[in-house]
């Protein structure tokens, strides 16, 4: 009896020990995995600390060399002796104005397709047409450049450039954005198409997302009262949305704002400043892209300098736009 | 108020105008796909996968060594960034759900989502190409790896977030410890998600070429030597096409043909095994 019960005691042990070995490594295991998670989760913080600290210290030649000027100074000569003098104003013009051209045909675009996918689009049909707008986002940037250089760029310039030129010939204003003096394969305008159906997947994806937030209550009220499709899509949909459409609209604009390898195929790389969106230009990405592999001393500064301005740019842009979503989505889980 | 007639009238032309948007829309795919097909297929022979990239004037020659850099950078490039993804997207989702820190590091990581790639070229030129001094696969691999880290992250959260809470309380209640209810229950429940994730960062780096300009460079022959630049097809691409050589150019279509189906493969897929999930 005592014999039997001793046995089982030393199992006992023997077990208890052997589980806190096994709780111990456990917790071990345990301990590492958790600081393991929190370590990647500061490293995305230190990511940025990281990205933003070497632009400042790659940009930090360039600014005090130039200073504020940089801003305001339209030529970019690299080359100039004794020293080169770089401005970033023709850059930033660049960047600004492709942009804003691709979110004027982009918007509407995207916004109509939304409002196609989610108001009339039979179920059958939905998710191929769907699929075909969001693999254009799946598209990589060197292929729309290509394509825009050797496709699109030569029929614009051959086939509707021409023509708008000549309808606005007579009108004061229009006639010097669309200035004929220089159509080629090669403009502002066709990066900015180009870059127009890059962000349109974008723009779509979110309006879809946002749209169908709307209660069907609140649609079948309107339909209720007789009104027609678009009344409902303009007096319900839109309003009740606004915040997650501007959102995305924002959140397309940052994706325009810093497009690289598509614009400098086909933007022109002129570092000269036309009123005529037919004429070639630069943005920043593209001056960088075409330019840093071959750069050096205060050029190269000035190229990290441009690099960290569109960052800064870029970064209220998106910032903005994901305070917006975040409200839509506050709103929504209230 | 306007007629009832007037109302139809507009609502027809407005949707009318919505669909013309939609058949605008949906035909670029197809144009830029027909493009490629036509100018990339006269090109797609055996020799672009089993010879080097030609010296400018020659004849023949094919993509071996632009195809193999191109794979290596991209799956070292996943293999360091989607680890740390991962990690960080479960302590946003299952340590840190309640930490102050956790809606900052998501909105971070949601700003560098979207950040322009050829500011992380310019980083990675600064961080380690630099103070290596010499443009290499690794610098590609690390560049590539900082654009897939916000991907991976970002789906890996929204994949734990959906799992429900009832499944780690049932493992927690059976005395696992919080690590192992995290990898054995929340990642498998998880894991089609998780695979989604790192799918679409592979074709979304797939196919990258400005954080590559100034980071790998390029290369005209094989190597294999991870400290030196190598022969990738995006800048292979890029140098090509705008060359005069009609052997390069038309290189550089198949190339480009090459890619475009590689990376929409890679979405596609990724969009079934998401879906598959959805359905279940």
């Amino acid at each position: 009896m005592t014999t039997i019960s001793d046995t089982t005691k030393h199992l006992d042990m023997a077990a208890s020990s052997d589980r806190a070995r096994v709780l111990k490594s456990l917790a071990l295991s345990d301990k590492v995995f958790a600081f393991a998670t929190r370590a990647a989760a500061y490293a995305v913080l230190l990511l940025l600390a990281g990205i933003i600290l070497s632009l400042i210290a790659g940009a930090w030649p360039a600014m005090k060399a130039f200073g504020f000027e940089f801003l305001i100074t339209r030529r970019w000569a690299p080359q100039l002796e004794p020293e080169p003098v770089l401005g970033a104003l023709a850059p930033i013009y660049g960047t600004l104005v492709s942009s804003f051209i691709a979110m004027l045909i982009a918007v509407p675009f995207g916004l109509g397709i939304a409002i196609f996918l989610t108001e009339l689009c039979p179920h059958a049909i939905r998710r191929p047409i769907r699929l075909a707008i969001e693999l254009l986002a799946g598209i990589p940037s060197i292929i729309y450049g290509m394509w825009g250089f050797f496709v699109l760029g030569p029929f614009l310039a051959n086939h509707i450039e021409p023509s708008i030129v000549a309808a606005v010939a007579n009108i004061p204003v229009l006639n010097s954005i669309f200035s004929g003096e220089m159509v080629s394969n090669l403009s502002l305008f066709n990066a900015s198409l180009i870059l127009a159906i890059m962000i349109l997947p974008f723009i779509t994806a979110i309006a879809v997302d946002v749209f169908s937030t709307v209660p069907p209550v609140l649609k079948e009220a309107a339909y209720g009262i007789g009104c027609t499709t678009w009344e409902v899509v303009n007096n319900v949909v839109l309003p009740f949305t606004r915040v997650g459409v501007v959102g995305g609209v924002m959140l397309a604009l940052g994706r325009a704002l810093g497009e690289t390898m598509a614009v400098t195929f086909i933007i022109g790389n002129s570092f000269k400043i036309s009123g005529s969106i037919f004429a070639p230009g630069t943005t920043i990405s593209a001056a960088i892209a075409s330019e840093f592999a071959e750069s050096e001393g205060l050029h190269q500064s000035a190229l990290i300098l441009l690099g960290l301005l569109l960052f800064v740019l870029t970064f209220i842009v998106l910032a903005s736009a994901r305070f917006m979503l975040m409200r839509l989505e506050k709103r929504a889980g209230a | 108020m306007a007629s009832y007639a007037s109302r139809r009238r507009n609502s027809t032309i407005v949707m009318g105008l919505c669909l013309a948007a939609t058949g605008i829309g949906v035909v670029w795919l197809f144009l830029i796909l027909f493009s490629l097909l036509v100018n990339g297929i006269p090109g797609l022979t055996l020799a672009v996968f089993t010879e080097m990239t030609p010296p400018p004037g020659e004849h023949g020659g094919g993509l071996l060594n632009a195809i193999f850099g191109s794979v290596l950078m991209t799956v070292l490039g996943v293999g360091i960034g989607a680890p740390i993804g991962i990690l960080a997207g479960t302590y946003l989702a299952e340590y840190g759900r309640h930490s102050k820190l956790t809606p900052v590091i998501r909105f971070i990581n949601d700003i560098l989502l979207s950040a322009p790639s050829i500011i992380i070229g310019l980083f990675v030129y600064g961080a380690v190409v630099v103070p290596m001094r010499s443009f290499s696969a690794v610098a590609g691999s690390i560049a590539l790896a900082v654009i897939v880290i916000p991907v991976v992250v970002r789906t890996t959260e929204d994949m734990l977030l959906l799992v429900p809470n009832t499944l780690r309380e049932a493992a927690s209640a059976l005395g696992l410890p919080r690590s192992f209810v995290i990898r054995r229950v929340a990642y498998r429940a998880a894991r089609a998600g998780l695979i989604t994730g790192v799918l679409l960062a592979v074709a979304r780096v797939g196919g990258e070429t400005a954080p590559l300009l100034f980071t790998v460079l390029s290369n005209q022959f094989w190597s294999a030597n991870l400290l030196k630049p190598m022969a990738n097809l995006p800048v292979t691409i890029n140098n090509f096409i705008n060359n005069p050589d009609a052997n390069w150019k038309q290189l550089a279509w198949t190339g480009a043909l090459l890619i475009t189906v590689a990376v929409l493969s890679l979405n596609i897929t990724a969009r079934i095994f998401g879906a598959s999930k959805d359905g279940r």
